[in-house]
């Protein structure tokens, strides 16, 4: 309590860095070039509606894909001995000590149509065998440059941040609990459906959450994995502020709807998970 | 009428190969009765019991259970149920799932899931808090609520571990009689683990004493606080004065520098014995009436008592009474002879 005052430094910094810009982007929005109040950036916002659709799809499919390898990751992680448990989580954590744009520059020549995986399918005659079964004439498999290649490199990068809330929130639950159920006559996979994965919910919510909202604003991992051809509102917003389009106040309108919707769906999510739990046991 | 229900035979745990915990353990239970594995911390009580409730595997031995070997049988397999030391109780589920948990297992039907999950919270006088939160509650109603959920099965073997150590003292007193109460209402065997004596004295019809992973006593309360088989159940239940003494002859052995008449026999003649008295045994009287004479080190006013420490010649002891000598005061000691216990060195 009396120290208090430790807390200025952080205060001021939000203030200055987050509270203030929150502002801006929000005065921004509401003016045009010549400084008049308008709702016009919002009207012109209704052209980019495929980039909205896009960007939430493939955000939600890399949300899922995140959690459909990172609850079994983490599971299992939270089972095991002191040991395993550290190796394989400075294995999860490893590529976020590398550079974001560093690793998704190595799925691209991994992905490239002359990149690792075609050259080695090249060099195993896998092609020769395929068109002289088929009687195709392909040389490559187009993987680059694909909505596919976008999700991959938004798993990659952000599935860490999937595993580990979910894994703290595993680890933490007493194995006393899970004996108490099997005591009381569960099986294994009845004490997974019924007493672990309710008790994981928080961390499965956080995950997503840690997940999606990267995930939907993202806009290098699309630039280099997706080539331009699938523009998503990261890729849009950035452009409004350094592309050729340079319209700060258009790109502002955006980040706020953006935001406001991603808030949404967060508090719809989180209320969700709270139901969920009442609903099933109430 | 009892009906022997599980027997443990030769059962050993020795972890990682080195630590044992467990060392040849032999005990047999009847059914509906109130059982307690009593020692201190690390004695191997709590892995006897998870032996039993399957949740860890001995290293040799077997386990019977009606006559059946249930060794690999897993706990959700057993008709055995346990009210952990923490409750464990699920957080994500009100009371009245909480307890209902076992029979929703089970497939049973909806109407008879809300009687017994009734009749079981109203044995534990829970009734009315179905809809309350776990964390709602306090740790003596959460404790009764771990109680009614281990016992909606119908288990013929409920298994508590220390239930009651995380309760104040005033809590813990009401609950021993309201769980002894319990297991006499359900009829069925309760094996209760504790390191607390008066707790063991106060519930159970068996005592099984341990230390170091051996048994060391098996009795009733009564058999266990009178007839102490060796010094260390003497020393863990009640408080003794442990003198070393020689056995003469028999009923007749010498400690303290003379003879007092005893009504052990059958030792070797010279055999050097523990000798116990119970603080509650030695008479205070004017020094020449006393069998022994000492010193009054200090009085402690102990509620009930005072306990008074005597030093004599060879040994300090420790003497329960209603009236306080003064310190510094020299006093007379006597013990009557079935009050002196014998035992062989351990």
């Amino acid at each position: 309590m009396r120290k208090k005052f430790l807390a200025v430094p952080y205060v001021v910094w939000m203030a200055v860095f987050v509270i203030v810009p929150l502002f801006l982007v929000v005065g921004y929005a509401l003016v045009n070039r010549n400084g008049q109040v308008t709702l016009d950036n919002f009207r012109m916002m209704t052209q980019y509606w495929g980039a909205f659709v896009t960007s939430f799809q493939l955000a939600v499919i890399a949300t899922l894909i995140c959690l459909l390898i990172g609850y079994p990751v983490a599971y299992w992680l939270a089972r095991e001995g002191a040991n395993v448990k550290r190796i394989a989580m400075i294995a999860v954590m490893l590529p976020m000590w590398m550079n974001f744009l560093l690793r998704t520059y190595a799925w691209m020549s991994i992905l490239e149509n002359t990149g690792i995986i075609n050259t080695f399918l090249q060099n195993i005659g896998f092609f020769n065998l395929y068109n002289g079964l088929f009687g195709t004439n392909l040389t490559h498999f187009s993987m680059i440059n694909t909505p596919g290649a976008v999700v991959l490199g938004m798993v990659y990068n952000y599935l860490p941040f999937m595993i580990l809330p979910i894994h703290t929130v595993i680890d933490k639950i007493d194995p006393k609990v899970i004996e108490a159920a099997e005591d009381l006559g569960a099986p294994p996979a009845m004490v997974f459906r019924k007493i672990i994965f309710p008790l994981s919910l928080p961390g499965v919510l956080s995950g997503i959450t840690m997940v999606f909202i990267p995930a939907v604003s993202t806009f290098a991992i699309s630039k280099l994995l997706g080539g331009g051809m699938t523009l998503l509102l990261g890729d849009l917003i950035e452009m409004q502020f350094y592309g050729s389009a340079y319209n700060p106040y258009l790109g502002s309108a955006i980040s706020l709807v953006m935001m406001v919707i991603v808030l949404i769906a967060m508090a719809v999510m989180n209320h969700f998970g709270e139901g969920e739990g009442e609903a099933v046991y109430l | 009428m009892s009906k022997e229900l599980i027997r443990l035979t030769d059962v050993s745990m020795v972890f990682d190969g080195e630590t044992t915990v467990l060392d040849h353990i032999n005990l047999y239970f009847n059914d509906a009765e109130f059982l307690t594995l009593l020692g201190p911390s690390g004695c191997g009580k709590t892995t006897t019991l998870r032996i039993i409730g399957g949740f860890q595997k001995p290293t040799s031995g077997d386990v019977f259970f009606d006559g059946v070997r249930i060794n690999d049988l897993p706990p959700y397999k057993r008709q055995i149920n346990t009210v952990f030391q923490k409750y464990a109780l699920f957080t994500h589920m009100n009371i009245y799932e909480n307890v209902a948990f076992g029979l929703r297992i089970s497939k049973t039907p909806e109407d008879e899931i809300r009687r017994r999950v009734d009749e079981a919270l109203s044995m534990v006088n829970l009734s009315g808090y179905e809809q309350r939160s776990v964390n709602s509650l306090s740790g003596g109603q959460q404790q009764r609520v771990a109680i009614a959920r281990a016992i909606i099965n119908r288990p013929k073997v409920l298994l508590l571990d220390e239930p009651l150590g995380a309760l104040d003292l005033k809590l813990r007193k009401g609950m021993q009689t309201e769980l002894k109460r319990i297991q006499q209402q359900v009829g069925i065997t309760f094996v209760y683990v504790t390191h607390d004596q008066e707790e063991a004295l106060t519930m159970s019809d068996t005592i099984v004493v341990m230390n170091e992973g051996r048994i060391q006593q098996i009795g009733t309360p009564i058999g266990i606080y009178n007839e102490p088989k060796n010094a260390f159940v003497a020393n863990f239940i009640g408080e003794s004065n442990i003198v070393d003494g020689v056995m003469e002859r028999d009923f007749a052995v010498s400690f303290a520098n003379r003879v007092f008449q005893c009504v052990d026999k059958g030792f070797a003649t010279k055999e050097p014995v523990d000798v116990v008295i119970r603080p509650e045994d030695l008479v205070i009287s004017p020094p020449e009436w006393g069998q022994l004479t000492g010193k009054v080190e200090s009085v402690v006013f102990k509620g009930i008592f005072y306990e008074v420490m005597v030093a004599s010649e060879t040994f300090t002891w420790k003497v329960q009474t209603t009236r306080a000598p003064e310190v510094g005061q020299i006093v007379g000691l006597s013990v009557d002879a079935d009050n002196i216990q014998v035992m062989h060195k351990s």
